[in-house]
Protein backbone atom coordinates (compact mmCIF):
# COMPACT_ATOMS: atom_id res chain seq x y z
CA UNK A 1 0.00 0.00 0.00
CA UNK A 2 1.37 3.40 -0.89
CA UNK A 3 0.73 6.63 0.93
CA UNK A 4 -1.51 7.68 -1.94
CA UNK A 5 -3.69 4.55 -1.47
CA UNK A 6 -3.89 4.87 2.30
CA UNK A 7 -3.85 8.51 3.05
CA UNK A 8 -4.07 10.73 0.03
CA UNK A 9 -6.92 8.96 -1.72
CA UNK A 10 -9.32 10.89 -3.86
CA UNK A 11 -12.15 10.97 -1.35
CA UNK A 12 -9.87 12.55 1.26
CA UNK A 13 -8.45 15.08 -1.18
CA UNK A 14 -11.99 16.01 -2.26
CA UNK A 15 -13.03 16.63 1.31
CA UNK A 16 -9.82 18.59 1.92
CA UNK A 17 -10.50 20.85 -1.07
CA UNK A 18 -14.20 21.26 -0.36
CA UNK A 19 -15.09 24.73 0.87
CA UNK A 20 -18.72 23.83 1.63
CA UNK A 21 -18.32 23.54 5.39
CA UNK A 22 -15.25 25.72 5.70
CA UNK A 23 -16.83 28.84 7.17
CA UNK A 24 -17.79 30.39 10.44
CA UNK A 25 -21.40 30.23 11.67
CA UNK A 26 -22.51 33.51 13.18
CA UNK A 27 -24.40 32.89 16.39
CA UNK A 28 -23.54 29.20 16.53
CA UNK A 29 -25.00 27.32 19.50
CA UNK A 30 -21.69 25.63 20.15
CA UNK A 31 -18.23 26.79 19.23
CA UNK A 32 -14.79 25.58 20.28
CA UNK A 33 -11.18 25.77 19.18
CA UNK A 34 -8.83 22.84 18.90
CA UNK A 35 -5.10 22.78 18.22
CA UNK A 36 -2.28 20.32 17.74
CA UNK A 37 0.63 22.37 19.04
CA UNK A 38 3.33 20.18 17.51
CA UNK A 39 2.22 20.51 13.88
CA UNK A 40 0.36 23.79 13.91
CA UNK A 41 -3.12 22.48 13.13
CA UNK A 42 -5.55 25.01 14.57
CA UNK A 43 -9.29 24.66 14.00
CA UNK A 44 -12.55 26.16 15.11
CA UNK A 45 -15.68 24.04 15.08
CA UNK A 46 -19.19 25.52 14.92
CA UNK A 47 -22.50 23.75 15.56
CA UNK A 48 -26.01 25.16 15.32
CA UNK A 49 -28.39 23.06 17.37
CA UNK A 50 -32.16 23.39 16.97
CA UNK A 51 -34.44 21.24 19.12
CA UNK A 52 -31.60 18.88 19.92
CA UNK A 53 -30.72 18.41 16.25
CA UNK A 54 -27.60 19.65 14.41
CA UNK A 55 -29.04 22.15 11.92
CA UNK A 56 -25.65 23.25 10.66
CA UNK A 57 -22.01 22.34 11.26
CA UNK A 58 -18.87 24.04 9.99
CA UNK A 59 -15.18 24.49 10.63
CA UNK A 60 -12.54 27.11 9.96
CA UNK A 61 -8.83 27.45 10.48
CA UNK A 62 -5.61 25.90 9.26
CA UNK A 63 -4.61 22.30 9.11
CA UNK A 64 -3.06 19.65 6.93
CA UNK A 65 -5.12 17.78 4.35
CA UNK A 66 -5.90 14.94 6.75
CA UNK A 67 -7.09 17.30 9.47
CA UNK A 68 -9.23 19.42 7.12
CA UNK A 69 -10.67 16.41 5.29
CA UNK A 70 -11.60 14.89 8.63
CA UNK A 71 -13.23 18.16 9.71
CA UNK A 72 -15.23 18.37 6.50
CA UNK A 73 -16.39 14.77 6.83
CA UNK A 74 -17.35 15.46 10.43
CA UNK A 75 -19.52 18.41 9.41
CA UNK A 76 -21.12 16.41 6.57
CA UNK A 77 -21.91 13.49 8.85
CA UNK A 78 -23.55 15.60 11.56
CA UNK A 79 -26.08 17.53 9.48
CA UNK A 80 -29.59 16.67 10.69
CA UNK A 81 -28.35 14.39 13.46
CA UNK A 82 -29.40 14.48 17.10
CA UNK A 83 -26.67 15.18 19.63
CA UNK A 84 -27.04 11.58 20.79
CA UNK A 85 -26.39 10.45 17.21
CA UNK A 86 -23.39 12.77 17.02
CA UNK A 87 -22.07 11.19 20.20
CA UNK A 88 -22.45 7.71 18.68
CA UNK A 89 -20.72 8.68 15.40
CA UNK A 90 -17.93 10.26 17.38
CA UNK A 91 -17.47 7.06 19.37
CA UNK A 92 -17.37 4.97 16.19
CA UNK A 93 -14.89 7.27 14.50
CA UNK A 94 -12.49 7.32 17.44
CA UNK A 95 -12.89 3.56 17.87
CA UNK A 96 -11.97 3.07 14.20
CA UNK A 97 -8.70 4.97 14.57
CA UNK A 98 -7.71 4.25 18.16
CA UNK A 99 -9.06 0.80 18.97
CA UNK A 100 -8.95 -0.78 15.51
CA UNK A 101 -12.73 -1.35 15.67
CA UNK A 102 -14.44 -2.11 12.39
CA UNK A 103 -16.67 0.93 11.75
CA UNK A 104 -20.39 0.48 11.14
CA UNK A 105 -21.34 3.82 9.70
CA UNK A 106 -24.69 4.06 7.94
CA UNK A 107 -24.58 4.36 4.15
CA UNK A 108 -25.12 8.14 4.10
CA UNK A 109 -21.99 8.71 6.14
CA UNK A 110 -19.89 5.77 5.00
CA UNK A 111 -17.38 8.24 3.50
CA UNK A 112 -16.02 8.45 7.03
CA UNK A 113 -14.47 5.04 6.45
CA UNK A 114 -12.08 6.70 4.02
CA UNK A 115 -10.19 7.92 7.08
CA UNK A 116 -9.51 4.37 8.22
CA UNK A 117 -6.15 4.23 6.39
CA UNK A 118 -4.84 6.96 8.66
CA UNK A 119 -4.41 4.42 11.44
CA UNK A 120 -1.38 3.02 9.58
CA UNK A 121 0.36 6.37 10.08
CA UNK A 122 0.55 6.95 13.84
CA UNK A 123 1.72 10.57 13.62
CA UNK A 124 -1.27 11.44 11.43
CA UNK A 125 -3.91 9.99 13.76
CA UNK A 126 -3.86 13.16 15.82
CA UNK A 127 -4.44 15.17 12.63
CA UNK A 128 -7.55 13.13 11.81
CA UNK A 129 -8.77 13.23 15.41
CA UNK A 130 -8.36 16.95 16.08
CA UNK A 131 -11.84 17.95 14.82
CA UNK A 132 -13.42 14.98 16.59
CA UNK A 133 -11.67 15.68 19.88
CA UNK A 134 -12.91 19.26 19.54
CA UNK A 135 -16.43 17.92 18.94
CA UNK A 136 -16.09 15.71 22.01
CA UNK A 137 -15.38 18.77 24.14
CA UNK A 138 -18.45 20.52 22.69
CA UNK A 139 -20.79 17.58 23.26
CA UNK A 140 -19.51 17.05 26.80
CA UNK A 141 -20.65 20.61 27.45
CA UNK A 142 -24.15 19.77 26.26
CA UNK A 143 -24.69 16.89 28.65
CA UNK B 1 26.02 34.35 -8.99
CA UNK B 2 25.96 32.47 -12.27
CA UNK B 3 23.42 29.72 -11.91
CA UNK B 4 24.45 27.70 -14.91
CA UNK B 5 27.97 27.18 -13.63
CA UNK B 6 26.56 26.37 -10.20
CA UNK B 7 24.46 23.63 -11.61
CA UNK B 8 27.10 21.91 -13.66
CA UNK B 9 30.62 20.91 -12.75
CA UNK B 10 31.01 22.86 -9.55
CA UNK B 11 28.87 20.58 -7.44
CA UNK B 12 30.00 17.09 -8.19
CA UNK B 13 31.00 15.20 -5.07
CA UNK B 14 34.67 15.91 -5.66
CA UNK B 15 34.14 19.64 -5.13
CA UNK B 16 32.89 19.03 -1.61
CA UNK B 17 35.23 19.92 1.17
CA UNK B 18 34.94 16.59 2.97
CA UNK B 19 35.56 12.99 1.96
CA UNK B 20 31.91 12.27 2.57
CA UNK B 21 31.88 8.59 1.73
CA UNK B 22 34.56 7.86 4.34
CA UNK B 23 32.62 9.93 6.88
CA UNK B 24 29.30 8.33 6.03
CA UNK B 25 30.80 4.88 6.61
CA UNK B 26 31.26 5.87 10.26
CA UNK B 27 27.53 6.43 10.80
CA UNK B 28 25.82 3.04 11.22
CA UNK B 29 22.31 4.39 10.60
CA UNK B 30 23.27 5.57 7.12
CA UNK B 31 23.41 1.90 6.10
CA UNK B 32 19.64 1.72 6.65
CA UNK B 33 17.07 2.58 4.05
CA UNK B 34 13.85 4.41 4.88
CA UNK B 35 10.53 3.46 3.27
CA UNK B 36 12.64 1.26 1.00
CA UNK B 37 14.57 4.24 -0.37
CA UNK B 38 18.03 5.68 0.22
CA UNK B 39 17.90 7.43 3.60
CA UNK B 40 18.32 11.17 3.03
CA UNK B 41 18.62 12.70 6.47
CA UNK B 42 17.91 16.42 6.31
CA UNK B 43 16.67 16.95 9.86
CA UNK B 44 19.96 17.83 11.51
CA UNK B 45 18.46 20.92 13.09
CA UNK B 46 16.36 18.59 15.23
CA UNK B 47 19.13 16.15 16.04
CA UNK B 48 22.23 14.76 14.38
CA UNK B 49 23.10 11.18 13.55
CA UNK B 50 25.72 9.47 15.71
CA UNK B 51 29.06 8.08 14.56
CA UNK B 52 30.30 4.68 15.72
CA UNK B 53 32.92 6.30 17.98
CA UNK B 54 30.23 8.08 20.01
CA UNK B 55 27.99 5.02 20.28
CA UNK B 56 31.02 2.99 21.37
CA UNK B 57 32.06 5.56 23.99
CA UNK B 58 28.60 5.57 25.55
CA UNK B 59 28.45 1.78 25.51
CA UNK B 60 31.98 1.38 26.82
CA UNK B 61 31.19 3.38 29.95
CA UNK B 62 28.44 0.91 30.82
CA UNK B 63 30.36 -2.22 29.89
CA UNK B 64 33.73 -1.28 31.35
CA UNK B 65 33.23 1.31 34.11
CA UNK B 66 29.60 1.72 35.13
CA UNK B 67 30.73 3.36 38.37
CA UNK B 68 29.49 6.62 39.86
CA UNK B 69 31.85 9.58 39.95
CA UNK B 70 33.28 11.74 42.72
CA UNK B 71 32.71 9.26 45.54
CA UNK B 72 34.05 5.78 44.91
CA UNK B 73 37.49 4.95 46.21
CA UNK B 74 37.93 2.07 43.82
CA UNK B 75 39.61 1.94 40.45
CA UNK B 76 36.58 2.00 38.18
CA UNK B 77 35.04 4.95 39.99
CA UNK B 78 38.30 6.87 39.87
CA UNK B 79 38.55 6.16 36.17
CA UNK B 80 34.94 7.25 35.55
CA UNK B 81 35.65 10.50 37.39
CA UNK B 82 38.77 11.10 35.33
CA UNK B 83 36.88 10.49 32.09
CA UNK B 84 33.96 12.71 33.13
CA UNK B 85 36.35 15.54 34.02
CA UNK B 86 38.25 15.00 30.78
CA UNK B 87 35.01 15.38 28.84
CA UNK B 88 34.46 18.72 30.57
CA UNK B 89 37.96 19.88 29.61
CA UNK B 90 37.33 18.69 26.08
CA UNK B 91 34.19 20.81 25.82
CA UNK B 92 36.00 23.82 27.30
CA UNK B 93 38.79 23.49 24.74
CA UNK B 94 36.28 23.04 21.90
CA UNK B 95 34.53 26.33 22.67
CA UNK B 96 37.70 28.21 23.54
CA UNK B 97 36.87 28.72 27.21
CA UNK B 98 39.74 30.10 29.27
CA UNK B 99 40.17 29.95 33.04
CA UNK B 100 37.69 32.80 33.51
CA UNK B 101 34.84 30.55 32.45
CA UNK B 102 33.44 27.12 33.31
CA UNK B 103 31.57 24.33 31.60
CA UNK B 104 28.54 22.90 33.40
CA UNK B 105 26.87 19.74 32.16
CA UNK B 106 23.09 19.88 31.86
CA UNK B 107 20.64 17.70 30.02
CA UNK B 108 20.45 20.07 27.08
CA UNK B 109 20.04 23.61 25.84
CA UNK B 110 16.63 24.06 27.42
CA UNK B 111 17.87 23.11 30.88
CA UNK B 112 20.92 25.33 30.43
CA UNK B 113 18.70 28.35 29.73
CA UNK B 114 16.56 27.51 32.74
CA UNK B 115 19.59 27.28 35.04
CA UNK B 116 20.32 30.91 34.16
CA UNK B 117 16.67 31.98 34.24
CA UNK B 118 16.18 30.56 37.74
CA UNK B 119 19.63 30.91 39.26
CA UNK B 120 20.48 34.35 37.95
CA UNK B 121 17.49 36.21 36.46
CA UNK B 122 15.06 35.40 39.27
CA UNK B 123 17.69 36.23 41.87
CA UNK B 124 18.89 39.55 40.52
CA UNK B 125 16.13 41.09 38.36
CA UNK B 126 13.22 43.20 39.54
CA UNK B 127 10.69 45.77 38.36
CA UNK B 128 12.29 48.33 36.06
CA UNK B 129 14.81 45.83 34.69
CA UNK B 130 14.62 44.53 31.15
CA UNK B 131 15.51 41.31 29.39
CA UNK B 132 16.06 41.70 25.67
CA UNK B 133 15.59 38.81 23.29
CA UNK B 134 14.66 38.56 19.60
CA UNK B 135 11.71 37.50 17.47
CA UNK B 136 13.91 34.77 16.02
CA UNK B 137 14.22 32.66 19.09
CA UNK B 138 13.40 29.03 19.63
CA UNK B 139 10.84 28.73 22.41
CA UNK B 140 13.64 27.38 24.65
CA UNK B 141 15.22 30.84 24.62
CA UNK B 142 11.93 32.67 25.02
CA UNK B 143 9.56 30.95 27.41
CA UNK B 144 12.03 30.78 30.37
CA UNK B 145 12.46 34.57 30.06
CA UNK B 146 8.71 35.16 29.87
CA UNK B 147 8.37 33.28 33.15
CA UNK B 148 11.36 35.01 34.73
CA UNK B 149 9.79 38.36 33.85
CA UNK B 150 6.45 37.30 35.34
CA UNK B 151 8.17 36.26 38.54
CA UNK B 152 10.38 39.35 38.95
CA UNK B 153 8.36 42.17 37.39
CA UNK B 154 11.09 42.70 34.79
CA UNK B 155 10.04 43.57 31.24
CA UNK B 156 10.70 41.45 28.15
CA UNK B 157 11.72 43.37 25.03
CA UNK B 158 12.44 42.22 21.50
CA UNK B 159 14.90 42.99 18.77
CA UNK B 160 12.47 42.87 15.83
CA UNK B 161 13.05 40.94 12.62
CA UNK B 162 12.83 42.11 9.03
CA UNK B 163 10.40 40.40 6.63
CA UNK B 164 13.27 38.21 5.38
CA UNK B 165 13.97 36.90 8.88
CA UNK B 166 17.12 38.91 9.56
CA UNK B 167 17.34 41.05 12.69
CA UNK B 168 16.74 44.80 12.62
CA UNK B 169 20.06 45.75 14.15
CA UNK B 170 19.83 49.40 13.09
CA UNK B 171 17.53 50.23 15.95
CA UNK B 172 19.54 48.19 18.43
CA UNK B 173 20.40 51.19 20.65
CA UNK B 174 16.71 51.81 21.18
CA UNK B 175 16.13 48.29 22.46
CA UNK B 176 19.27 47.59 24.49
CA UNK B 177 19.43 50.40 27.03
CA UNK B 178 20.41 51.27 30.58
CA UNK B 179 17.63 49.09 32.00
CA UNK B 180 18.74 46.03 30.04
CA UNK B 181 20.20 43.43 32.37
CA UNK B 182 20.33 40.50 29.97
CA UNK B 183 20.35 39.95 26.23
CA UNK B 184 19.36 36.41 25.24
CA UNK B 185 20.00 35.79 21.55
CA UNK B 186 20.48 32.90 19.18
CA UNK B 187 23.72 32.46 17.25
CA UNK B 188 21.78 30.82 14.42
CA UNK B 189 18.06 30.65 13.72
CA UNK B 190 16.74 27.11 13.75
CA UNK B 191 14.22 28.11 11.07
CA UNK B 192 16.31 29.93 8.45
CA UNK B 193 19.93 29.39 9.52
CA UNK B 194 20.33 33.19 9.77
CA UNK B 195 23.30 34.15 11.93
CA UNK B 196 23.03 37.58 13.53
CA UNK B 197 26.04 39.82 14.10
CA UNK B 198 26.64 38.70 17.68
CA UNK B 199 29.75 40.80 18.16
CA UNK B 200 27.76 43.97 17.64
CA UNK B 201 25.03 42.87 20.06
CA UNK B 202 27.48 41.75 22.72
CA UNK B 203 29.54 44.95 22.53
CA UNK B 204 26.48 47.14 22.95
CA UNK B 205 25.04 44.98 25.72
CA UNK B 206 28.30 45.08 27.65
CA UNK B 207 28.57 48.81 27.16
CA UNK B 208 25.15 49.05 28.81
CA UNK B 209 26.24 46.77 31.64
CA UNK B 210 24.07 43.85 30.54
CA UNK B 211 24.96 40.16 30.46
CA UNK B 212 24.62 38.20 27.22
CA UNK B 213 23.38 34.62 26.83
CA UNK B 214 23.99 33.06 23.42
CA UNK B 215 21.82 30.14 22.32
CA UNK B 216 24.29 28.02 20.39
CA UNK B 217 22.05 24.99 19.88
CA UNK B 218 22.19 25.31 16.08
CA UNK B 219 25.54 27.06 15.75
CA UNK B 220 28.04 25.21 17.91
CA UNK B 221 27.62 21.91 16.09
CA UNK B 222 28.47 23.48 12.73
CA UNK B 223 31.00 26.26 13.35
CA UNK B 224 34.25 26.96 15.17
CA UNK B 225 33.47 28.79 18.42
CA UNK B 226 35.63 30.80 20.75
CA UNK B 227 33.78 32.18 23.74
CA UNK B 228 36.81 34.09 24.94
CA UNK B 229 36.99 36.23 21.81
CA UNK B 230 33.20 36.31 21.36
CA UNK B 231 32.90 37.61 24.91
CA UNK B 232 29.43 36.26 25.75
CA UNK B 233 28.64 35.67 29.42
CA UNK B 234 26.78 32.44 28.76
CA UNK B 235 26.73 29.96 25.90
CA UNK B 236 24.19 27.13 25.87
CA UNK B 237 24.03 24.12 23.56
CA UNK B 238 23.05 20.46 23.29
CA UNK B 239 25.17 17.37 22.72
CA UNK B 240 22.72 15.51 20.52
CA UNK B 241 22.83 18.06 17.70
CA UNK B 242 26.64 17.69 17.46
CA UNK B 243 26.96 13.92 16.96
CA UNK B 244 26.67 13.33 20.72
CA UNK B 245 23.98 11.49 22.66
CA UNK B 246 20.67 12.86 23.88
CA UNK B 247 20.34 13.95 27.48
CA UNK B 248 23.62 15.87 27.70
CA UNK B 249 24.10 19.58 27.14
CA UNK B 250 26.29 22.44 28.18
CA UNK B 251 26.02 25.70 30.03
CA UNK B 252 29.19 27.71 29.64
CA UNK B 253 29.38 30.76 31.87
CA UNK B 254 31.89 33.29 33.05
CA UNK B 255 33.00 32.38 36.56
CA UNK B 256 32.12 35.69 38.21
CA UNK B 257 28.47 35.37 37.22
CA UNK B 258 28.30 31.62 37.83
CA UNK B 259 29.66 32.11 41.34
CA UNK B 260 26.98 34.70 42.08
CA UNK B 261 24.19 32.40 40.85
CA UNK B 262 22.06 29.95 42.80
CA UNK B 263 21.84 26.35 41.66
CA UNK B 264 18.63 25.10 40.05
CA UNK B 265 18.95 21.60 41.48
CA UNK B 266 19.80 20.96 45.13
CA UNK B 267 20.82 17.62 46.63
CA UNK B 268 23.74 15.24 46.77
CA UNK B 269 27.12 15.76 45.12
CA UNK B 270 26.74 19.55 44.93
CA UNK B 271 27.16 20.21 48.66
CA UNK B 272 30.35 20.81 50.59
CA UNK B 273 28.89 20.62 54.13
CA UNK B 274 25.40 19.70 55.29
CA UNK B 275 24.01 20.42 58.76
CA UNK B 276 20.49 19.66 59.98
CA UNK B 277 19.08 23.04 58.94
CA UNK B 278 21.42 24.34 56.26
CA UNK B 279 24.08 23.41 53.79
CA UNK B 280 26.94 25.01 51.94
CA UNK B 281 27.74 24.29 48.35
CA UNK B 282 30.70 23.24 46.30
CA UNK B 283 32.34 25.76 43.99
CA UNK B 284 31.53 26.12 40.29
CA UNK B 285 30.91 23.91 38.34
CA UNK B 286 29.96 21.23 40.91
CA UNK B 287 27.29 23.30 42.65
CA UNK B 288 25.22 23.21 39.45
CA UNK B 289 25.42 19.43 39.03
CA UNK B 290 23.38 18.04 41.90
CA UNK B 291 22.66 14.31 41.78
CA UNK B 292 24.34 11.70 39.62
CA UNK B 293 24.93 13.37 36.27
CA UNK B 294 24.69 11.81 32.81
CA UNK B 295 28.17 10.31 33.04
CA UNK B 296 27.92 8.14 29.93
CA UNK B 297 26.46 11.08 28.00
CA UNK B 298 29.26 13.43 29.03
CA UNK B 299 31.93 10.89 28.08
CA UNK B 300 30.22 10.25 24.74
CA UNK B 301 29.93 14.01 24.13
CA UNK B 302 33.69 14.15 24.64
CA UNK B 303 34.02 11.48 21.95
CA UNK B 304 31.73 13.50 19.65
CA UNK B 305 33.97 16.51 20.10
CA UNK B 306 37.03 14.42 19.27
CA UNK B 307 35.24 13.24 16.13
CA UNK B 308 34.22 16.77 15.05
CA UNK B 309 37.66 18.18 15.82
CA UNK B 310 39.26 15.53 13.66
CA UNK B 311 36.95 16.39 10.76
CA UNK B 312 37.60 20.09 11.37
CA UNK B 313 34.89 22.64 12.11
CA UNK B 314 35.98 25.06 9.40
CA UNK B 315 35.78 22.25 6.84
CA UNK B 316 32.28 21.45 8.04
CA UNK B 317 31.34 25.12 7.49
CA UNK B 318 32.67 25.02 3.93
CA UNK B 319 31.05 21.68 3.15
CA UNK B 320 27.65 22.93 4.29
CA UNK B 321 28.12 26.20 2.41
CA UNK B 322 28.56 24.32 -0.88
CA UNK B 323 25.51 22.17 -0.13
CA UNK B 324 23.34 25.14 0.89
CA UNK B 325 24.21 26.98 -2.33
CA UNK B 326 23.39 23.86 -4.33
CA UNK B 327 20.08 23.47 -2.49
CA UNK B 328 19.15 27.14 -2.94
CA UNK B 329 20.01 26.94 -6.62
CA UNK B 330 17.96 23.81 -7.27
CA UNK B 331 15.08 25.21 -5.22
CA UNK B 332 15.12 28.45 -7.23
CA UNK B 333 14.13 26.40 -10.31
CA UNK B 334 10.97 25.08 -8.67
CA UNK B 335 8.20 27.58 -9.41
CA UNK B 336 5.86 26.51 -6.62
CA UNK B 337 8.54 26.71 -3.95
CA UNK B 338 8.68 29.69 -1.58
CA UNK B 339 11.69 29.86 0.74
CA UNK B 340 12.23 31.88 3.89
CA UNK B 341 15.31 33.63 5.23
CA UNK B 342 17.82 36.21 4.02
CA UNK B 343 18.82 35.86 0.36
CA UNK B 344 22.45 36.42 1.30
CA UNK B 345 23.48 32.83 1.99
CA UNK B 346 26.75 33.93 3.58
CA UNK B 347 24.71 35.15 6.56
CA UNK B 348 23.17 31.70 6.96
CA UNK B 349 24.15 28.28 8.22
CA UNK B 350 23.00 25.08 6.56
CA UNK B 351 19.25 25.42 7.02
CA UNK B 352 16.63 25.86 4.28
CA UNK B 353 12.98 26.46 5.13
CA UNK B 354 10.31 26.48 2.46
CA UNK B 355 6.76 25.78 1.49
CA UNK B 356 5.51 24.12 -1.68
CA UNK B 357 2.56 26.06 -3.07
CA UNK B 358 -0.23 26.06 -0.52
CA UNK B 359 0.43 22.47 0.49
CA UNK B 360 0.48 22.15 4.27
CA UNK B 361 4.05 21.39 5.46
CA UNK B 362 2.83 18.24 7.20
CA UNK B 363 1.51 16.85 3.92
CA UNK B 364 4.71 17.81 2.10
CA UNK B 365 6.83 16.13 4.78
CA UNK B 366 4.72 12.96 4.70
CA UNK B 367 5.20 12.62 0.94
CA UNK B 368 8.94 13.34 1.16
CA UNK B 369 9.15 10.61 3.79
CA UNK B 370 7.88 8.20 1.13
CA UNK B 371 10.95 9.12 -0.90
CA UNK B 372 13.29 8.36 2.01
CA UNK B 373 13.76 12.04 2.80
CA UNK B 374 13.63 13.10 6.45
CA UNK B 375 12.70 16.75 6.97
CA UNK B 376 11.11 18.66 9.80
CA UNK B 377 7.72 20.26 9.31
CA UNK B 378 5.69 22.64 11.43
CA UNK B 379 6.54 25.85 13.23
CA UNK B 380 9.89 24.63 14.58
CA UNK B 381 9.26 25.86 18.14
CA UNK B 382 9.45 29.40 16.77
CA UNK B 383 5.87 30.65 16.58
CA UNK B 384 6.72 34.37 16.76
CA UNK B 385 8.93 34.03 13.67
CA UNK B 386 6.20 32.10 11.80
CA UNK B 387 3.91 35.06 12.47
CA UNK B 388 6.46 37.38 10.86
CA UNK B 389 6.58 35.15 7.77
CA UNK B 390 2.77 34.97 7.80
CA UNK B 391 2.73 31.17 7.72
CA UNK B 392 1.63 28.49 10.14
CA UNK B 393 4.65 26.35 9.38
CA UNK B 394 7.37 25.44 6.93
CA UNK B 395 9.24 22.43 5.63
CA UNK B 396 12.81 22.60 6.91
CA UNK B 397 15.84 20.86 5.44
CA UNK B 398 18.92 21.14 7.65
CA UNK B 399 22.38 19.94 6.65
CA UNK B 400 25.38 18.35 8.27
CA UNK B 401 28.78 16.94 7.48
CA UNK B 402 27.53 13.61 6.09
CA UNK B 403 25.05 15.12 3.63
CA UNK B 404 25.71 15.06 -0.09
CA UNK B 405 24.14 16.50 -3.20
CA UNK B 406 22.31 13.14 -3.49
CA UNK B 407 20.31 14.07 -0.37
CA UNK B 408 19.38 17.41 -1.89
CA UNK B 409 18.48 15.83 -5.22
CA UNK B 410 16.21 13.39 -3.37
CA UNK B 411 14.52 16.34 -1.65
CA UNK B 412 13.98 18.43 -4.77
CA UNK B 413 13.05 15.45 -6.95
CA UNK B 414 10.69 14.32 -4.18
CA UNK B 415 8.70 17.52 -4.60
CA UNK B 416 7.31 16.01 -7.82
CA UNK B 417 5.37 13.53 -5.72
CA UNK B 418 3.75 16.41 -3.85
CA UNK B 419 2.78 17.92 -7.18
CA UNK B 420 1.25 14.60 -8.28
CA UNK B 421 -1.02 14.45 -5.24
CA UNK B 422 -1.86 18.09 -4.64
CA UNK B 423 -1.45 19.47 -8.14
Amino acid sequence: MSLEDDLYKEIILENYRSKKNRRKIEGATLHAEGANPSCGDDLELFLSIEDGVVADASYDGVGCSICCASANLLCESLHGRSTADAQRILGQFKGMLLDELEPEFEDEISDLEAMQGVKHYPVRIKCALLPWNTLEGLLDGVQ
Amino acid sequence: MNHSTLHTASYDASSLELDVSALRAQFPILKRSMRGKRFSYLDNGATSLKPEAVIAAESRYYSELSANIHRGVYEFSEQATVEYDRARENVARFIGADRNGSVIFTKGTTESVNVVAYGWARKYLGPGDEIVTTELEHHANLVPWQEACKATGARLRFIPVNPDGSLQLDGLEAVIGERTKLVAITAMSNVTGYMPDLKRVIELAHARGARVLVDGAQYVSHHPVNVSTLGCDFLVFSGHKMCGPTGIGVLYGKNDVLEAMDPLIYGGDMVSKVKRDEASYKPVPDKFEGGTPNIAGAIALGAAIDFLSEVGMQRIVEHERVLLEYLAERASRVDELVSYGPEDLSARGGIFSFNYGDVHPHDAGALLDQEGVAVRTGFHCAQPLMKVFGVTGTVRASLYLYNTTDDIDALIDGLARIKDVFG
